[in-house]
C-alpha cells in the first residue's frame, strides 16, 4: 500500500511537526498493554461486579421478579430493578445527553414496560464476576408479553417528516423547479429503490464502566467506555443530583466506538446507581450479546430518480429516504442532502422520513446517514451516466459544482476535481473498457471498475485545553477530548509542539478527563479541527505570556517585536524580520523565576462564516472487483481512494484514518447485515461470528492520496478532519464496479454471493 | 456458568469411569465449544471429565494402509502432519479452511466431530430451539435462516453441523473409534452424525458415556484427485454456506471412483452414494456434474426467499457442487481454492 500527498500547498520547514507522518504518542503504551481501557482500572478498595439481565422479549411488561431467591446465594449483594431502584430524576430532560436525538431517553430500571428487545431489566452485583454472571442466568423474571412489531416494511404507511432537534441533523433541502415535469420530459432516466437494513458498530471494547468508590461522600473515580467523557459526566450528574466534583468521568482510551460511544450508554447508568446505593465500588461490563441492544446504522429504504439531457447535463434530480427509529425518540440523520451538495439540478426534490418499530433508538454510525445516502446516490448516479452514455468519471465531472447548490453558498474549498483526476491516473482508469461483462483476468474471472465520490461535513464545535509550561520546560496540555484510536494524542502534541517550536518529546497531551477543560464528543470529524484549534490558541496564550517575560530580560533582542511578529522555532522564540534577534525559551523561563506559565484555550465555530460558505471534505473512490459468477463470489481486488479533507496533520494517522473507513466501505457493501426476526422482534446474529466484518484475506491493495486544500475559512487551523470521509464512495464504488463486471445492477446491502446468483 | 468439578484422566477407561460416575458430566477437550457453550449458559455441566492427558494425540500409519487420527491430537497438527499432507491433502486443506489459527492449535479432532451446531437460535437462550430444549419449536423455520440447512431436515430443526473437516471425513469414508462403559466399537462416518427428525437434541449416534478416541482413514486418500470447495459470507472465520469435499479416482478423463460429501447444508455432513455412483464409470463432463447436482438437491427444501433465508443454497449447491467436481477432475486449483490470490503483489 502507497500513500502520497498531492501538491502540497503550504511551504513547510524542517522543524515542522504538523504534516510528517508521526508515530502515535500513546502507540507504545497500546502495543505494550500499559494503556488501560475502562473495565481494567483498579479500584481503591474491594470490587463488586454488576452482571445485566436483558429481557427476552421486545415489548409488554415486567409482572414478577424472584430476586428473594437470588439475593439468598451467599455473595450476591444486591438485584436492581424498577422495583427497588427510586426515581432519580423525574423528568425526561435530565436523561439527555449532549447528542440525544429529540424524544423521550430511555431510563434504565425506570419502568416495568419493556419497549425493545434485549432492554435492561435488572443488574445482579456480586462479589465476583462469575457470580454475578450465575446468579443473574438464574434470575426468574415474569413477563406480561404484548405483540410487538418490528417490521419497517409494515409502517411504512405511518411514516412522518423526521423532526428537527438533534445536533447537527440538517433537514432535506427546499425542493426547485418542478421535479415531476423535468424527470417525465427528460430523454434520459433512472429510478431506483435501495436497501440495507441495521448494521451494529461492534467495536471491539465492549462497553463497560468501573465506578472507583473514594469513600468521600458521595465522591466517585468513573471510568467508563465513551466517546466523550464530559457528556458522560453531565448526563449521570443530571440524573443522580451530583456535583462535577462528584461525578469525575475518565476515558483515556477507548477501544473503538465509530458512534456506539457518542451516546451514554445505560451500564454507566447501572454501574453509577449501584455505586450510590451500595456505597461500594462496582464494574459492569456489558456482553458481547448486549452490544447489539442499543444504537445502531437505521435500516433504510430509499428512492432516487434522475434524469439527463442529451448531453449528458441533469436535469432532474430526487432524493427519498425512509428510516426506522424507536418509539420513544426520533433518531435523525441527514441522509438525502449530500446528493444535492455534489450535483446541480435545476429540478430536485428531497425527502427524509421516519416510521416508529418497536427496537432501541438507532445512533449515529460511522459518517452517519452519509455513508446510507451515498451509496444509494452514487448508484444511481451510475446507473445514470451508463443511461445518457457518458463513462461514469466523466458524467461526474460534467455535473460538477463549485458551489453548493443546497444552500446557494460557495465552498470554502473543493478539490473534489483533482480527487478524480488523481485518483483515476493513480488507478489507471483510461484503461477501462466501458461496456459492462467486456473485462476479465487471466483467470477467467469478470473484472469490474467503479468509481464514486463523497462528502461530509467540515465542522466545528466548541472546544477548551489548558497549557501548562512548566520550568523545566516541558510543556502539558490537557482537554477532555477522546481517542478512540483517531490519533488524537498525537496530533495534538504535534499542534501544541508546533505553536512553541519545542521538540514532539518535551510535550505531553494528555485527555480523556473531565477535570480537564471542556470538549465536545469525539464524533462528526470535528476533533481534529476544533479541539486542535483550542490547543493552539492555549499555546499561543502561552507564547505570548513567554514573549512578554523575554522582552522584560535585560538588553531583550525581542524588545518592540508583537506576537504576531514572532516566530517559535526550536525552543527559541525569534523576530520573523530579523531571526538572529532570537532568545531561547528555556532562558526565559530561567530568568523568569516563574515554577510554570500556563494558559486557557479555546475555540468555536465562527457564525458569519457558516452562514457564507459551505465547508465539505470530499473524496473520490475507484474500486476493482473480480467476480466468480458462476458461484457469485466478489473480491475488491483493488482500491484508489482520494481525499481532500483540507490540511492533513499527519499523514500517518490520518492515512490509517482513510484505510479503516475504506474497510468499513467495503464491509457495508459486502458484509455487514444485523438480522432481525421480526416474529421474536429480535436481531439474532449478535456475535462476531456470524454478525461479519472483513478479515485480513478480505482486503488487497488500498491506495490512499490527499488531495491538500488550503482553507483558513473552514478552521482557523486549516483542518477538515477525516473520520467520516473515506467511507464515503466506497460501498457505492464497489456496487458500480460489480455493475460494470457482471451487467447486474443491486440495489440492496450488503452484496452477498445470493444476489448475484 | 454453573460451578462444577473437575477430574484429569489420563486413559481413555478411566475417562469413560469418571464421566459415567457423575450426574452431568461432560467430556472437555480442547473446549473450543464447549466452554463457550457454558459461557453463554446453555450447557451447564456440573463435572467435566478432562481428556487433557489421554495418551490419544498420535496420528500413526495403520496396517491396512491406513492412518490413524488420535482423537486428542490438534486439528493444526492434523492438517499440517506429512503423512495428512501427503496422502490427504482433501483433509488437510478443509481443516485449514475452519475457523482460525488459533482455535485449530487447540481444537481436537473428537472435540471438532462433535461440536454444536451455530444455528443462531441455539445459540440464544431467549429463543425457541427443539435442539436446545426439545418441544420448544424451532425458531429458524420462518426466521432468519441464513446459516441453515436445505437437506435432511425436519420440521423440528434444520440446523446445520457446522465443521469442515467432518465433511472431508465423510467424503474419505473414515471410521470412528469410541470407547464407552461396554468396551470399544467402531462407527462408520456416515452413521456418526444423525439427521434431526423428531430429536434434534441429538447430534450423532454415541451411547451415553462414549468417548472418541481416534478416527481411522482408508488407504485410498485421492491424493490426486480432489477439492474442497468452501463458499462463505468472508474469506476466513466464517462457517461454510456450502462446502464440497471431493475425492476422485480417475483414469484418464474417466471417474473411476467418485465420493464426495457437502457442509454447511445439512444435520449431518451430506452424502448421497445414489450421486456418487452416478459418476463412476463416466467421462467427466459439465452436463453429467449439473444432472449430479441436480440429483443431489431434487429433495432439498429452502426455507424462505431473500439474502437472510437459505433457498438460496440450493441453486448455491449445485454450482458449487458443479464448480468442486471440476476442480477435481482438473486439479486445477492445486492451492487451497478458499483464499483468494490476488495476482497483485
Amino acid at each position: 500500500m502507497s500513500q502520497t500527498i498531492a501538491t502540497p500547498p503550504t511551504v513547510r520547514l524542517d522543524s515542522d511537526v504538523i504534516g510528517k507522518p508521526i508515530n502515535r504518542t500513546d502507540g507504545p503504551a497500546k502495543v505494550s498493554g500499559a494503556a488501560k481501557y475502562a473495565a481494567e482500572f483498579g479500584v481503591t478498595g474491594p470490587l463488586w461486579y454488576g452482571y445485566i439481565v436483558s429481557s427476552p422479549v421486545a415489548k409488554g411488561k415486567i409482572t414478577k421478579i424472584h430476586a428473594d431467591e437470588v439475593l439468598a446465594i451467599p455473595g450476591v449483594q444486591q438485584v436492581f430493578s424498577h422495583e427497588n431502584v427510586s426515581s432519580f430524576a423525574w423528568f425526561d430532560r435530565a436523561y439527555k445527553d449532549d447528542v440525544a436525538p429529540g424524544g423521550s431517553p430511555f431510563r434504565p430500571l425506570h419502568e416495568p414496560e419493556i419497549m425493545f428487545n434485549q432492554q435492561p431489566v435488572a443488574l445482579v452485583v456480586a462479589e465476583t464476576f462469575e457470580l454475578a454472571r450465575y446468579a443473574a442466568s438464574v434470575l426468574r423474571i415474569e413477563y406480561d408479553v404484548e405483540k410487538h412489531n418490528t417490521d419497517l416494511d409494515s409502517v411504512i404507511g405511518e411514516a412522518f417528516d423526521a423532526p428537527k432537534g438533534k445536533t447537527g441533523f440538517v433537514p432535506p433541502p427546499k425542493p426547485k423547479g418542478d421535479m415531476n415535469k423535468a424527470f417525465a420530459e427528460a430523454p434520459h432516466k433512472v429510478a431506483g429503490e435501495y436497501i440495507h437494513r441495521a448494521q451494529h458498530h461492534n467495536p471491539m471494547e465492549m462497553f463497560a464502566t468501573t465506578v472507583d468508590w473514594l469513600g468521600d461522600g458521595k465522591k466517585m473515580k468513573i471510568y467508563d467506555k465513551t466517546q466523550g467523557a464530559p457528556n458522560v459526566q453531565q448526563y449521570i450528574a443530571k440524573i443522580f443530583g451530583l456535583s462535577t466534583d462528584e461525578a469525575r468521568v475518565i476515558s483515556k482510551f477507548t477501544g473503538g466506538g465509530f458512534g456506539s460511544g457518542l451516546r451514554p450508554q445505560y451500564q454507566v447508568f447501572l454501574a453509577v446507581m449501584a455505586a450510590l446505593e451500595l456505597e461500594h465500588s462496582v464494574r459492569v461490563v456489558m456482553t458481547r450479546t448486549q452490544m447489539f441492544s442499543f444504537g445502531h446504522r437505521p435500516h433504510t429504504l430509499q428512492k432516487l430518480r434522475i434524469a439527463s439531457d442529451d448531453q449528458g447535463h441533469i436535469q432532474a434530480l430526487e432524493h427519498k429516504a425512509l428510516a426506522e427509529t424507536s418509539q420513544f425518540e426520533n433518531a435523525t440523520e441527514t441522509v438525502v442532502n449530500w446528493t444535492g451538495i455534489l450535483y446541480n439540478s435545476p429540478n430536485t426534490n428531497f425527502d427524509y422520513q421516519l416510521s416508529k418499530i418497536d427496537v432501541y433508538t438507532p445512533l449515529d454510525m460511522r459518517a452517519p446517514g452519509a455513508a446510507t445516502g451515498n451509496f444509494a446516490s452514487e448508484s444511481a448516479i451510475d446507473e445514470m451516466s451508463y443511461k445518457a452514455g457518458k463513462d461514469p468519471l466523466d458524467f461526474r465531472l460534467l455535473n460538477y459544482t463549485y458551489s453548493d447548490p443546497t444552500e446557494n453558498k460557495p465552498f470554502t474549498s473543493k478539490r473534489l476535481d483533482d480527487c478524480y483526476h488523481e485518483g483515476a491516473a493513480r488507478f489507471g482508469w483510461d484503461q477501462r473498457n466501458p461496456e459492462p461483462r467486456s473485462m476479465r483476468d487471466e483467470k477467467g474471472m469478470l473484472v469490474g471498475w467503479g468509481v464514486a465520490a463523497g462528502c461530509w461535513d467540515a465542522s466545528m464545535q466548541k472546544a477548551a485545553a489548558k497549557a501548562v509550561l512548566s520550568a523545566d520546560g516541558h510543556l502539558t496540555v490537557n482537554s477532555a477530548t477522546n481517542d478512540q484510536g483517531a490519533g488524537t494524542y498525537v496530533i495534538m502534541t504535534q499542534m501544541a509542539a508546533q505553536t512553541l517550536g519545542l521538540p514532539m518529546q518535551q510535550v505531553t497531551f494528555n485527555l480523556g478527563d473531565t477535570n480537564m477543560p471542556a470538549a465536545p464528543v469525539q464524533g462528526g470529524s470535528w476533533t481534529a479541527n476544533s479541539v486542535g484549534a483550542a490547543v493552539k490558541d492555549a499555546c499561543q496564550e502561552v507564547g505570548k505570556k513567554l514573549l512578554k517575560l523575554a522582552q522584560k530580560m535585560d538588553d531583550s533582542p525581542l524588545a518592540g517585536v508583537n506576537f504576531e511578529d514572532a516566530q517559535f522555532v526550536d525552543g527559541h522564540i525569534r523576530a520573523n524580520e530579523d531571526i538572529t534577534r532570537s532568545v531561547a525559551i528555556e532562558d526565559i523561563l530561567a530568568a523568569s523565576g516563574e515554577d510554570k506559565i500556563e494558559a486557557d484555550g479555546k475555540a468555536g465555530p465562527n457564525p458569519i462564516n457558516q452562514l457564507k460558505y459551505s465547508m465539505h471534505s470530499h473524496n473520490a473512490v475507484f474500486v476493482e472487483v473480480k467476480v466468480d459468477e458462476d458461484l457469485g463470489t466478489i473480491h475488491v481486488t483493488r482500491v484508489v481512494n482520494a481525499v481532500a479533507a483540507g490540511r492533513i496533520m499527519n499523514p500517518k494517522t490520518a492515512r490509517s484514518q482513510v484505510l479503516g473507513g475504506t474497510v468499513w466501505g467495503l464491509s457495508m457493501a459486502m458484509m455487514e447485515e444485523t438480522y432481525l426476526n421480526n416474529e421474536l422482534g429480535r436481531y439474532m446474529n449478535h456475535n462476531y461470528a456470524e454478525y461479519h466484518i472483513p478479515v485480513n484475506a478480505d482486503i488487497h491493495k488500498i491506495d490512499v492520496i490527499f488531495v491538500e486544500e488550503e482553507d483558513d475559512i473552514a478552521s482557523p487551523i486549516g483542518v477538515k478532519g477525516v473520520g467520516e470521509i473515506g467511507m464515503l464512495g466506497v460501498a457505492a464504488a464497489i456496487a458500480n464496479a460489480v455493475y460494470h463486471a457482471t451487467g447486474k445492477r443491486v440495489r440492496e446491502l450488503p452484496l452477498t454471493s445470493d444476489k448475484l446468483l | 456458568m454453573n460451578s462444577f468439578t473437575l477430574t484429569q484422566a489420563t486413559a481413555a477407561d478411566e475417562a469413560v469411569r469418571d464421566l459415567t460416575s457423575h450426574d452431568g458430566a461432560a467430556y472437555l477437550g480442547g473446549g473450543t465449544n464447549l466452554v463457550d457453550l457454558m459461557k453463554y449458559n446453555l450447557e451447564r455441566p456440573t463435572h467435566l471429565t478432562s481428556l487433557g492427558l489421554l495418551p490419544l494425540t498420535d496420528i500413526s500409519s495403520l496396517p491396512d494402509g491406513g492412518l490413524r487420527l488420535g482423537a486428542l491430537a490438534t486439528n493444526a497438527d492434523t492438517a499440517w502432519h506429512p503423512e495428512v499432507e501427503k496422502r490427504y491433502p482433501l483433509l488437510s486443506q478443509t481443516i485449514l479452511a475452519g475457523a482460525t489459527p488459533q482455535l485449530r492449535n487447540v481444537a481436537t479432532n473428537g472435540g471438532n466431530l462433535n461440536q454444536r451446531t451455530r444455528c443462531y437460535y441455539f445459540y440464544d437462550l431467549a429463543t425457541p430451539c427443539n435442539k436446545r430444549e426439545p418441544g420448544t419449536g424451532c425458531s429458524a423455520l420462518t426466521g432468519p435462516n441464513r446459516v441453515c440447512g436445505v437437506l435432511g431436515t425436519s420440521e423440528s430443526c434444520i440446523a446445520t453441523q457446522p465443521s469442515d473437516m467432518c465433511v472431508a471425513l465423510a467424503a474419505l469414508e473414515a471410521v470412528v473409534r469410541v470407547q464407552g462403559p461396554d468396551g470399544e466399537r467402531t462407527i462408520k462416518f456416515d452413521d456418526y452424525h444423525r439427521l434431526p427428525g423428531d430429536h434434534p437434541e441429538k447430534d450423532n449416534t454415541l451411547k451415553p458415556g462414549e468417548l472418541v478416541t481416534a478416527i481411522d482413514l482408508p488407504e485410498e486418500g485421492y491424493a490426486d484427485h480432489f477439492t474442497y470447495l468452501k463458499l462463505r459470507d468472508r474469506s476466513s472465520y466464517a462457517f461454510a454456506l456450502v462446502s464440497v469435499a471431493v475425492g476422485l479416482k480417475m483414469n484418464g478423463n474417466t471417474i473411476e471412483k467418485a465420493r464426495f460429501a457437502l457442509g454447511g447444508v445439512a444435520h449431518k455432513p451430506w452424502r448421497d452414494q445414489e450421486a456418487e455412483k452416478m459418476l463412476e464409470g463416466q467421462t467427466a463432463s459439465p452436463d453429467l456434474f449439473r444432472q449430479v447436482a441436480a440429483k443431489v438437491f431434487a429433495e432439498a427444501k429452502g426455507y424462505g426467499e431473500g439474502s437472510l433465508h437459505n433457498s438460496f443454497k440450493i441453486e448455491l449447491g449445485k454450482r458449487a457442487i458443479v464448480r468442486a467436481l471440476k476442480q477435481a477432475t482438473e486439479m486445477s486449483q492445486v492451492v487451497n481454492p478458499n483464499v483468494f490470490l490476488n495476482s497483485n503483489p
